[in-house]
């Protein structure tokens, strides 16, 4: 994130960070987590899923903070994110 | 340390008839976000899945039933409310609800609804608006917007639409709010309010119907969500009559009204059960 | 406080009885609306129903009201109705949802003469061919036309029963003249009135089939909340109650439903017979049609007309068989009903032409005098 002023506490916030998961074959290619995804962390593919439509590939994984949005928006339960469980050791440490 | 699900199983596969998935409604479809939505707050609100019953009527939004993994009823047109009132009469301790369309609920259902929101059932009505009749191939509804175009329309529809946050809140509704599929976690957090509250609740929700509707007035899918993102003004406790459908305007979404009034089942307890008998007709 | 089950005589109208009936049957839900000359039925019921545990709602239509009997059946609550004509054209197309979705309930239709509004406050019965295809699409119903008070309170158990045996509508068609009649009934014993539930199902809950038969032809119900997640819906379905639209799906759907009916005709028809042994002219009647020809049966024979009667008390699915061997054996048929020739249709189908089929009808308004049931016998033999 980038900030005109820090925050006092920056260090101590821990952002999350994300998995995000395909599922291809249930995709229709509507384009609403490309078009919604906070960080643009998706975009369409150039390949063709079982039905013919080109279903997100995952261009900036590094950028996912695991908002879910992309999972809640989605209409065809073909996308999904978890936290991602090398961050999560990281955090526990 | 938390364990990753397997990659391919989303979080709402237990509750999805997975050998119906992929459903049947098309590419940037709002139903199916709005059934998303429906699913994920069924499961945080907590309440027994077991005893939860999704009633929908006919069109695309009634198919939604069909595709839930609980006990689902797929009724005729117009009558899913009666239905689950008969069903949360018999047996009050259902979770009854009701998921359909705009077309399917306050035309042919007009009736019904409201004197199910008269009589404050138990229930959650989760209402799709999608301004029209999308799965007979897009005909004019009680809900299309003035001046839009649609099959039975063709010029323009020349009536303008319910309002429908403000009739249920006339016939009775004690819980009515309005999102859209695009402020999906509002959406959410408004089903699972609903859930857990007793009385008649009424949630409308507005999504996109890109081959019907969308393609005959120059809204593609993402343009609808666009719209929904501009022209929208969320505005708590609104007065449900400011609440008309004007997207030159804008229209307000949020949560208007949330009130206590005891459910119909209670005062028909109260009211006509012989009352020295009501402990043990209870517990029978 | 009344007991449930009110075992004694009584001096009931048809429609109380009806009621009692329902109750004594187990019925504990009855969604209801107000039409003459059905709403005494409603009436009762909202008054009983409180007492023995059950709930009573009238409903804002007739469309509403059997809606809200469909809904509370899938509830595991028996449940039913009662209307009359115009009513039950509003409710028919639920009838049809009830039908394909196999869900038990039991409508009485107190006929009175129509088309349309009629005659409110007069009987007939002339909603006999609607009761059998009033719903669109093909399907198999059963109707029970009692002729009496007490016929209506034992033949509304037996309504309840086949329902839930066979997971069908049941057509109760009385009418006005029965169901505004005051006359004795008796009640027996709660332990005499034998009642049915419908099949519960057994074992594993998950991938369970709500549509696949037991071998006797019908599956068994799941209720709603009992944990097997079905999915019930009026289009076309197959054995997981999923909606498939294809003709094969259709035609084994139809199959089930069908048969369901047509292979335990033997459980479900049932008649009565007066006098019919050596008759030479059979006369078929229902409902109360049938008590004008029991005095013109025994009027005939002492005019030496060798006359029976076949009172029928299923009227659907139609006794087709013991028709066409009485038309074997016999000079002729007449049917006798209020209304211009419905059943008559039936009958004279299946004589096949063996034996003369002639009609006593009227269009309704007043019951049939046993003198014109004469007066045909003679100038038609």
């Amino acid at each position: 994130m980038v900030f005109w002023r820090l925050p006092l506490d920056a260090d101590e916030i821990q952002i999350s960070r994300g998995i995000v998961h395909i599922i291809e074959d249930r995709c229709k290619g509507c384009g609403y987590c490309i078009e919604f995804c906070p960080k643009q962390v998706l975009e369409f593919s150039t390949k063709f899923n079982l039905k013919g439509y080109h279903p997100p590939v995952v261009v900036k994984p590094d950028d996912c903070v695991n908002c879910h949005y992309c999972e809640i928006i989605c209409p065809e339960f073909a996308v999904f994110s978890v936290e991602d469980p090398a961050h999560m050791e990281n955090k526990e440490k | 340390m938390k364990q990753i699900k397997k990659s391919s199983s989303h979080p709402l596969d237990d509750l999805l008839r997975l050998d119906r998935i992929p459903h049947i409604w098309c590419p940037g479809c709002g139903i199916g976000t709005a059934f998303s939505s429906c699913l994920t707050a069924m499961k945080r609100s907590g309440i027994d899945l077991q005893k939860t019953v999704m009633i929908s009527g006919i069109g695309c939004s009634g198919r939604g039933a069909g595709y839930v993994n609980l006990d689902s009823y797929h009724t005729t047109h117009g009558r899913a409310i009666p239905f689950a009132t008969g069903m949360k009469l018999a047996n009050p301790e259902l979770n009854v609800i009701v998921f359909s369309g705009d077309g399917d609920l306050f035309a042919i259902g007009g009736n019904h609804f409201i004197h199910a929101a008269r009589r404050n059932v138990d229930m959650t009505v989760i209402c799709v608006n999608n301004f029209n009749y999308g799965m007979t191939g897009g005909q004019v509804a009680a809900t299309t917007p003035f001046h839009a175009k649609t099959t039975t329309t063709p010029m323009g529809n020349s009536e303008s639409p319910f309002n429908l946050p403000l009739l249920a809140y006339a016939s009775g509704a004690t819980y009515v709010s309005r999102w859209t599929v695009l402020h999906t976690r509002d959406l959410m957090e408004s089903i699972e309010e609903a859930l857990l509250k007793r009385g008649f609740s009424f949630i409308e929700v507005l999504a996109p119907c890109p081959v019907n509707y969308g393609r005959r007035n120059r809204e593609k899918p993402l343009d609808s969500l666009k719209i929904y993102q501009e022209r929208t003004l969320i505005k708590n406790n609104a007065q449900p009559s400011e609440l008309a459908i004007d997207f030159d305007s804008g229209i307000i979404l949020g949560k208007f009204i949330d009130e206590d009034r005891p459910t119909c089942v209670e005062m028909y307890d109260k009211t006509c059960r012989p009352q020295d008998l009501s402990e043990e007709t209870k517990a029978a | 406080m009344r007991p449930t089950v009110l075992t004694g005589d009584h001096f009931f109208t048809g429609d109380v009885a009806c009621a009692e009936g329902a109750i004594a049957a187990g019925c504990r839900f009855f969604g209801g609306y107000p039409i003459t000359p059905a709403t005494e039925v409603a009436e009762h019921m909202s008054a009983r129903l409180p007492e023995v545990g059950g709930t009573f709602i009238q409903m804002e239509d007739e469309i509403g009201a059997i809606a809200s009997v469909i809904g509370a059946s899938c509830a595991g609550v028996k449940s039913m109705t009662a209307t009359s004509g115009p009513g039950f054209s509003l409710m028919m197309e639920n009838i049809g949802l009830a039908i394909c979705i196999e869900a038990p309930c039991v409508i009485a239709n107190v006929q009175r003469a129509g088309p349309s509004t009629g005659l409110p406050t007069l009987g007939a019965q002339s909603d006999m061919m609607q009761a059998r295809w009033g719903s669109h699409g093909h399907y198999e119903i059963i109707a029970l036309a009692p002729a009496s008070p007490q016929e209506i309170f034992y033949q509304t158990v037996t309504a309840f029963n086949l329902s839930e045996t066979y997971r069908l509508p049941v057509l109760i068609m009385t009418d006005e003249m029965i169901g505004h009649l005051s006359e004795r009934v008796t009640i027996p014993d709660a332990k005499k009135i034998k009642t049915i539930f419908r099949k519960r199902p057994k074992g594993r809950k998950d991938r369970f089939k709500p549509y696949r038969p037991d071998p006797d032809g019908i599956a068994p119900m799941p209720i709603a909340g009992d944990g097997y997640n079905i999915h019930m819906t009026g289009l076309t379905h197959d054995e997981r109650g999923y909606p498939v639209m294809t003709a094969d799906a259709q035609y084994e759907m139809m199959e089930r439903l069908i048969s369901k009916v047509r292979k335990n005709l033997d459980d479900i028809i049932r008649t009565e017979s007066y006098r019919l042994d050596d008759a030479e002219i059979v006369i078929v009647s229902y409902g109360v049609s049938s008590r004008t020809c029991l005095a013109a049966v025994d009027e005939a024979r002492e005019q030496g007309i060798k006359a029976g009667l076949l009172k029928l008390i299923t009227v659907w699915p139609f006794p087709e068989d013991r028709i066409r061997n009485l038309a074997e054996k016999v000079k002729g048929f007449v049917t006798v009903e209020i209304n211009l020739g419905q059943i008559h249709l039936e009958v004279e189908r299946c004589a096949g032409g063996k034996a003369p089929a002639f009609l006593v009808g009227h269009p309704g308004g007043t019951i049939i005098s046993p003198e014109r049931v004469i007066r045909t016998l003679k100038e038609a033999f």
